[in-house]
């Protein structure tokens, strides 16, 4: 795949169609690949890396990319197609400067998965046949690939790409029996304090490192309202417990109708806090309420926070 | 040299936990160690390193700082300050104990920070030197040796049980009030422990990873390295890298309006926020880019230049397992290190 | 133990409106006199709680036993506040902080140029009176000092009133543009300097004033022959402890706070352009 990916792009950029590529970039470990411009043939070849790992979801370096010169190769998995439509539908992409190809995904791993199995000292994880081989300096260990993918993988709602340029690897189908609203309903079966003290427990971990923020694709206001002073609720720590839930309500209420599932808070989340959980409640909630409605699938598509119908419930 | 035998390590927390609060590293549950306060049944964590740092007992997350009452013109400063309660932290790695030195020589420098100062006299620390490291540490690269940690107490974890080692008059009197549980014992158990540790160490992926291309005086080699420019900018201005990490020590100071005054609090703060040098006419660093450098250059430049060529890195490698994009200080020092042109 | 964090409460026993945007607030302790000792240059920080506290100049000389003075130009949350005040309300005070300008050594027995643009005349003014109380350590004194308009010149009052009869001052004002009741030089600052054609002999030259001033006027000073060991400024970047542990106002390896704000321009050019 990384052979075929780079391939592609170096044939891009020396065509002239693209001049510089959105991808990743090779780590000091196996798994710890960050988001990188390559503008070169020789940093592409030097650096340019593919894996299991590249988690991270690029579409939202394409609101500063695409205002830039020239055009840019980016590489979406399926679930990053989504953000990227969104962020086509309210604007904040140029459509003309990206050049979007779609790589075949089935699912990413997450080290924390293979770290909390004990594995420590990590020097070297081979994949085959649907099993990590991972070398430590305190030995080697076989994984099945399964147990070490992502949460977020694991419900996968998606292996369709709702836009792209060109392919890499299949398209593949929505995945109608994806099971992600199962924590969700677990969480609407509680009574309310069971509910409280399952949130307070979560959220009082909090750091407030904006984390989630930052990453969210949907989160892209030029200036946010806990940061702006004259908000007065621009606060770089919980002034108390209150505050510490508010701001990650307040913000999933902001990305409601927008939040395509993308799963990068809860990804990001120094302090694992399942954040995806109030989001996929709002969705779950709108397809309730509204109708079935898939964030970013597609971008002409009327949101159901955005439009008022007269069948819309009420409360 | 004290020995603790494998079944009376519960007796010993116990005994601590009768005198003075004891915190020591317990699984939360998602996997990760934190920080805890023992009470019985409290199970101690043998995870390479908390979730958070231990920075957090001296220097909290947030922290009130005084009160006023307004009334009219009248404003009546109230000085809240109170004397903190002895307390113990157990099982802190050498990293986190080489942080609190970087802490001291910037808040126990005139004028000293009462507030960092009333926690650090009532600390002991007990730490707990590592059997197991992982392929993110590189404390050895700044001199810390993770088979020898310092603190009040060390304590070594050998096949039959504890090796205590008293280092400071604190960590003394710790070891003589628990002293019933101790045995004497000589240093042959801890230097088979150490040995191990070691060799291990000098298997890790960053073991060769040195500090040549940074330091103390390199301010006009570094400062306009083109290769800030790509190391940043992936960069997503989150604050999770200065959060999590041992050394990072900025501070903003706000007021909050409680109803009934003013209660006036410090928390922490990041370099890489856009709002840490705004001004009312201007920002002198506008871009991540200027951000980014500056968190970098602090830590291996800046503190160095004004701390004896000491490094504002003790290499925990939270950074390095928590940045969200995977962008952090063994990158910069690699990048610096490779593109110098002197 | 003391703590530099808690600030002293002080009243605001005079409010002066200065110019349109900028007001001298003069400030007592509850039992009278001064809330503490200052050299020429320092800051403090000021705050009217719940609001903000914000790092200011104190522009009163130390000589002054009576009170201290703030200028305050009106350009942020706590300063809207502060110029919403009215007399006899209490406002927070702490420092004093920073290293002042080298009043005791490097100034004394020298000549001295003071150029100064806008509120840049506020911690210039410290140094002035201080200057003038302490007439025989120092030589001959020029003060070059521009504004958009008269209206906006700070300390107008005192200016003409008594700096200019002080034996052995000479005061330069200009204003940017022409305006009607102004017989006196119309032009920027940094060209002014250079007209002025001061000589580097045995002088120094202290400015304070919008970057952009500062920026025109040191190629000016270098072209008359000045040295940059001569000359000092004074800088501000966003503070909020003072004493150079909040982390926010180093430049390089420098705290605004603590290791400055006065600066000599051979000492700035050893730090990063990052101000």
């Amino acid at each position: 795949m990384q052979k075929m990916m780079e391939k592609r792009a170096l044939e891009l950029l020396a065509d002239g169609t693209v001049s510089r590529v959105l991808g990743w970039s090779a780590g000091e470990f196996p798994y710890d690949m960050t988001p990188a411009v390559f503008e070169t043939a020789e940093e592409l070849q030097d650096g340019f890396v593919y894996n299991d790992f590249c988690g991270a979801n690029l579409s939202k370096y394409l609101i500063k990319e695409s205002r830039k010169e020239g055009k840019i190769l980016v590489f979406l998995k399926p679930c990053d197609t989504y953000s990227f439509n969104q962020l086509l539908a309210e604007h904040r992409i140029i459509r003309d400067n990206i050049y979007v190809i779609g790589i075949e995904c089935y699912g990413k791993a997450d080290v924390e998965k293979l770290k909390a199995m004990g594995l420590e000292g990590i020097t070297g994880i081979y994949m085959k046949d649907g099993e990590y081989t991972v070398e430590t300096v305190y030995g080697s260990q076989t994984v099945k690939a399964y147990e070490a993918m992502a949460e977020r993988c694991l419900a996968c709602k998606s292996k369709k790409h709702v836009v792209y340029d060109e392919l890499i690897g299949e398209d593949g189908e929505v995945v109608t029996d994806c099971n992600r609203f199962d924590m969700v309903e677990q969480l609407e079966a509680m009574t309310p304090e069971q509910r409280f003290a399952f949130w307070r427990g979560e959220l009082s971990r909090c750091i407030r490192c904006n984390a989630c923020r930052n990453v969210c694709p949907a989160c892209s206001c030029e200036q946010c309202v806990f940061d702006n002073p004259n908000s007065g609720v621009a606060q770089k720590a919980a002034v108390n417990s209150f505050e510490e839930n508010m701001f990650h309500i307040i913000r999933a209420f902001h990305v409601a109708g927008r939040c395509t599932d993308c799963g990068e808070c809860s990804r990001v989340c120094p302090q694992n806090i399942p954040l995806h959980l109030l989001n996929r409640k709002f969705i779950k909630d709108m397809n309730a309420f509204y109708g079935e409605y898939q964030a970013g699938e597609d971008p002409d598509k009327k949101p159901p926070l955005g439009t008022y119908t007269l069948g819309d419930r009420e409360a | 040299m004290k020995k603790l035998s494998l079944a009376k390590l519960n007796d010993l927390f116990a005994a601590i936990a009768q005198r003075e609060a004891l915190y020591l590293p317990v699984d939360n549950g998602t996997g990760k160690a934190e920080y805890t306060k023992w009470q019985e049944g409290t199970v101690y964590s043998t995870a390479l390193n908390t979730g958070r740092s231990a920075k957090d007992f001296f220097f909290p997350q947030t922290e009130n700082l005084m009160e006023f009452k307004m009334e009219g013109k009248r404003i009546d400063v109230i000085d809240t300050r109170e004397e903190c309660e002895d307390f113990v932290i157990f099982g802190v790695r050498a990293c986190d104990a080489a942080s609190f030195d970087i802490l001291d020589r910037v808040y126990l420098t005139d004028p000293v920070d009462t507030y960092y100062k009333n926690r650090r006299q009532h600390g002991t620390v007990v730490t707990m030197a590592c059997g197991r490291p992982a392929e993110t540490c590189f404390c050895g690269t700044f001199g810390i040796d993770a088979a020898d940690p310092k603190g009040d107490v060390t304590c070594w974890t050998v096949e039959d049980g504890y090796v205590l080692r008293a280092n400071t008059e604190k960590g003394e009197a710790l070891l003589a009030a628990v002293d019933g549980l101790l045995t004497d014992t000589d240093d042959k158990a801890v230097q088979a422990a150490q040995e191990k540790t070691r060799a291990i160490l000098a298997k890790l992926p960053l073991a060769a990873l040195s500090t040549e291309g940074v330091g103390q005086g390199l301010t006009k080699e570094l400062f306009d390295r083109p290769e800030w420019a790509s190391l940043s900018e992936a960069c997503l201005g989150c604050g999770t890298c200065t959060f999590v990490c041992p050394t990072c020590q900025c501070y903003d100071i706000r007021d909050f309006d409680t109803g009934h005054g003013i209660q006036r609090f410090r928390c922490w703060d990041s370099c890489m926020y856009s709002d840490f040098t705004k001004m009312a006419h201007g920002n002198p660093r506008v871009s991540q880019l200027e951000r980014f450098r500056q968190r970098f250059m602090h830590k291996l430049v800046y503190f160095p230049d004004n701390n004896d060529g000491l490094f504002g890195c003790v290499g925990c490698g939270r950074c390095l397992a928590r940045c969200p994009i995977s962008m952090n200080i063994v990158k910069v020092m690699k990048t610096l290190a490779k593109g110098g042109n002197k | 133990m003391e703590e530099t964090l808690i600030p002293y409460a002080g009243i605001v026993t005079k409010i002066t409106g200065q110019t349109p945007d900028v007001k001298t607030f003069r400030v007592e302790a509850p039992e009278g006199g001064k809330l503490f000792e200052h050299e020429p240059g320092q800051c403090a920080m000021l705050s009217v709680p719940g609001i903000s506290e914000a790092m200011i100049s104190i522009t009163s000389s130390p000589t002054n036993k009576a009170f201290m003075e703030f200028s305050v130009k009106k350009c942020g949350c706590l300063t809207d506040w502060l110029h919403s005040m009215e007399e006899g309300q209490m406002i927070t005070v702490r420092g004093p902080y920073g290293r002042p300008f080298p009043v005791h050594d490097e100034l004394k027995g020298k000549n001295l140029i003071f150029v100064a643009g806008g509120i840049g005349l506020a911690p210039l003014r410290s140094v002035i009176n201080f200057v003038r109380d302490n007439r025989a350590d120092y030589g001959h004194v020029d003060i070059v000092y521009g504004s958009r308009s008269k209206d906006d010149l700070v300390n107008y009052d005192e200016i003409v009133g008594e700096w200019m009869h002080t034996p052995d001052f000479n005061v330069h004002l200009t204003i940017d543009r022409e305006q009607e009741g102004w017989d006196g030089h119309v032009g920027f600052v940094p060209n002014y300097v250079k007209e002025l054609d001061f000589k580097p002999e045995n002088t120094c030259v202290l400015i304070c004033g919008p970057p952009i001033m500062i920026k025109f006027t040191l190629p000016g000073l270098i072209e008359l022959g000045f040295d940059k060991t001569q000359i000092f400024t004074t800088m501000e970047l966003r503070m909020k402890c003072g004493i150079g542990k909040c982390g926010r106002c180093n430049i390089g390896n420098k705290y605004v706070c603590k290791d400055g704000p006065v600066f000599r321009f051979d000492q700035l050019d050893e730090l990063p352009d990052e101000y």
